[in-house]
């Protein structure tokens, strides 16, 4: 039943898709409402899948493709946070695609699951899955605003008739959105770690700092605090946020890969 | 027709030397009055506006100096001012006049502003007397034919100033231009022009350098600002979000070292810099500095004219409009040339024609009711006999490029000069009546 939803809400998110590819080249009012409207009826049915799952109990929970669910519907409800502040949509061009690929991922049938059947402090697990892919979601949007700074700037720069008329929202505002996903997605990416070392330390009695996912982690991790400090020290922004931005999200997307490859953070069919 | 019109605007001349020629509008009757006196002008009229000042009169021959009365005027040499000049007459500048007010020869073309300005020139040039019969129609005409063009042309869509043009700019890189600074560096009408679009769109304080101490002080508290000494210009600028900069300096006075000074102190929040100085203030070096975003005078236009293409053609039909009104215009005006002429060499004649009846009446004594009937024919008939040649040449060269050389000669032949002026007045004033009703 959970599936079903879940693939409810796809279809809705596709229509999210279809605004990003638009938006990039055209601006219409209509269309962003449209959007607007599909990614919340989106969001409806995707809580419901969510909320199906939940009642199927924790280790469920720690299915890959559950979690990409739940990833995707945390970045959802970011961007709908930022929508209700700053009443634009423009960071679906960047929230959209990422939302669909995973919701699509998420949607298909095969579920390998975490190796958590050792695990002993469930609660500690849950904790550690939604901090750390709260962290993820605020890095996604985070990335994206940096993506779309640049693209603004750029604009702007090259002072043609369209910088006037762009679907971009100010500068500054782009940059607040980035800078604010930012401080706010640090703390939970921290907490997250640091509750999936207890996890570890309950489990296995040490923590291998050698495990690639693990080691993957702490450079993603290490990576998001140099963001946060150049942002904050020295107000970095424009191309050199962007390719900090870039590595982080990159670091965030090994640290998911190692999944396959780590010996104490995988999965099994 | 003797139209004559000179003047400077964005196109010919820097923004220094619009700023020499600028008119304050406390003076503006004068300079009407004093050109107005002005040998060889009958009618004047001065349109002083940040982007243009142009002098438009009707002339006894068609051949003012102009120039010259410029000079005089604005204690200018001849070699500063004269490159910067155009001039026009009778029909180029009736056509200029119809652009002007049109917004065709604007800045932003299809801006509104400048029909408003131009009628207040003529309201006030109107209520010193310096415009009357032939301006007067002039300037009718030309409001109605801006209001053609903006129904019938979609040039004026859109439209948008300079300083709104910044303004909008201004918020697509800050968003809300709430608590924002702004730095004027060298007061002068356009800049602050901007500043007060800026700050009605929320800007929170001002600072205002200048070169002469005194004038960033007025206008500092103008603004209720602080003014800031030329030589702390560097010190002071990070402070700013904005900076509007018109210095005269001929070489760039904010360059690619400030800016990386601005942006550290500024911990690299964005600056914008819109750059309205003829040479440029802000450096190319600087303008590429990530954080740095500086739009000077062609840019802002640029920023502008967003739909070029529509209003391309928008422009190419209010053009062709235009040229249809010239015409239009020259044609009635030469009719009008013609008609007091005709009028009072009819008068003229006729009152010889009385003063000769009567000469004969007093030496042949009573005549009777035929004979008075006899010669009353034969003296008209002679009259109109005569007339007739004249007339029509007169009708016909109304319609072609002759007609005042024509009408010089007539008048001249019969000595016509006062009574012409006086009719030609009172059929302007017909006519005016004529087409408010």
């Amino acid at each position: 039943m959970s599936l079903l939803w879940l693939r409810f809400a796809l279809a809705c998110y596709f229509i999210g898709l279809v605004y990003a590819f638009v938006a990039l080249s055209r601006t219409s009012d209509l269309f962003s409402r449209i959007a607007l409207h599909a990614a919340s009826l989106g969001m409806v049915f995707h809580f419901v899948s969510l909320v199906e799952l939940f009642l199927g109990g924790p280790v469920v929970w720690a299915s890959v493709h559950n979690g990409e669910s739940l990833l995707a519907f945390l970045s959802m409800t970011f961007f709908m946070v930022i929508y209700a502040i700053y009443k634009t949509t423009s960071p679906g061009v960047v929230v959209f695609p990422v939302v669909f690929f995973l919701t699509f991922v998420a949607a298909v049938d095969e579920q390998p699951v975490l190796l958590t059947q050792f695990v002993s402090h469930k609660g500690w697990l849950i904790a550690h899955i939604i901090l750390i892919f709260t962290g993820y979601a605020a890095l996604v949007l985070s990335f994206g605003a940096s993506l779309l700074y640049l693209l603004q700037e750029r604009r702007l720069k090259a002072k043609k008739a369209t910088s006037l008329i762009s679907f971009l929202p100010a500068l500054e505002v782009i940059d607040q959105i980035g800078y604010r996903s930012l401080l706010l997605g640090f703390p939970f990416m921290t907490l997250g770690l640091l509750t999936g070392s207890v996890v570890a330390v309950t489990t296995y009695g040490h923590v291998d700092f050698l495990d690639p996912k693990i080691l993957l982690s702490l450079l993603m991790w290490a990576v998001y605090m140099v963001m946060v400090f150049t942002r904050w020290n020295s107000g970095w922004r424009g191309r050199r946020a962007a390719v900090l931005a870039t590595f982080a999200f990159i670091a965030a997307l090994a640290a998911w890969a190692a999944n396959y490859f780590s010996a104490i953070h995988r999965f099994a069919s | 027709m003797r139209f004559q019109l000179i003047g400077v605007n964005h196109k010919s001349a820097p923004l220094e030397v619009r700023e020499r020629l600028a008119i304050p509008e406390s003076r503006l009757p004068d300079t009407c009055r004093d050109l107005a006196a002005y040998p060889g002008i009958e009618e004047a009229m001065v349109i002083s506006t940040c982007n243009r000042v142009e002098i438009v009169t009707h002339t006894t021959n068609g051949a003012a100096d102009l120039r010259g009365f410029l000079h005089e005027h604005f204690h200018l040499e001849a070699e500063e001012l004269d490159p910067h000049l155009y001039e026009f007459r009778e029909k180029d500048a009736v056509r200029h006049i119809f652009r002007v007010a049109s917004s065709l020869d604007s800045m932003v073309v299809g801006e509104a502003q400048i029909l408003g300005q131009v009628k207040e020139a003529y309201a006030t040039a109107r209520a010193v007397g310096a415009v009357r019969g032939q301006l007067d129609q002039l300037f009718s005409r030309a409001f109605a034919v801006a209001k053609r063009v903006r129904t019938e042309t979609a040039v004026g869509s859109s439209s948008v100033s300079i300083a709104s043009v910044a303004v909008e700019l201004a918020k697509k890189i800050f968003g809300t231009l709430e608590g924002k600074t702004v730095f004027i560096v060298g007061a002068g009408k356009m800049s602050e022009l901007a500043a007060r679009h800026l700050m009605a769109h929320g800007c929170a304080s001002i600072f205002v350098a200048n070169r002469t101490y005194d004038r960033a002080i007025g206008l500092a508290q103008k603004f209720n600002g602080q003014a800031i000494k030329f030589e702390d210009l560097y010190n002071t600028c990070d402070r700013a979000d904005i900076v509007i900069t018109s210095t005269g300096a001929p070489h760039a006075i904010f360059r690619r070292e400030h800016g990386e000074q601005f942006l550290a102190r500024r911990k690299n929040r964005p600056m914008f810099f819109i750059d309205i100085a003829v040479p440029r203030d802000v450096s190319q070096d600087m303008a590429k500095l990530d954080g740095i975003f500086a739009y000077d005078i062609d840019d802002l236009q640029q920023a502008v004219s967003t739909h070029v293409a529509d209003r391309r053609k928008e422009a190419e039909r209010a053009e062709a409009i235009i040229s249809s009104e010239v015409e239009k215009f020259e044609a009635r005006i030469s009719t009008l040339d013609v008609v007091p002429t005709i009028v009072s060499l009819q008068d003229h004649l006729e009152t010889i024609r009385q003063a000769e009846i009567d000469r004969v009446r007093g030496r042949m004594g009573q005549l009777t009711p035929e004979q008075e009937i006899a010669i009353e024919a034969l003296t008209r008939g002679i009259i109109n006999k005569v007339m007739h040649t004249p007339i029509t040449t007169l009708k016909t060269a109304a319609k072609e490029s002759e007609a005042t050389t024509v009408v010089d000669v007539v008048r001249r032949l019969f000595n016509l000069r006062d009574k012409d002026k006086e009719a030609a007045h009172a059929a302007a004033k017909k006519d005016e009546v004529g087409t408010r009703q």
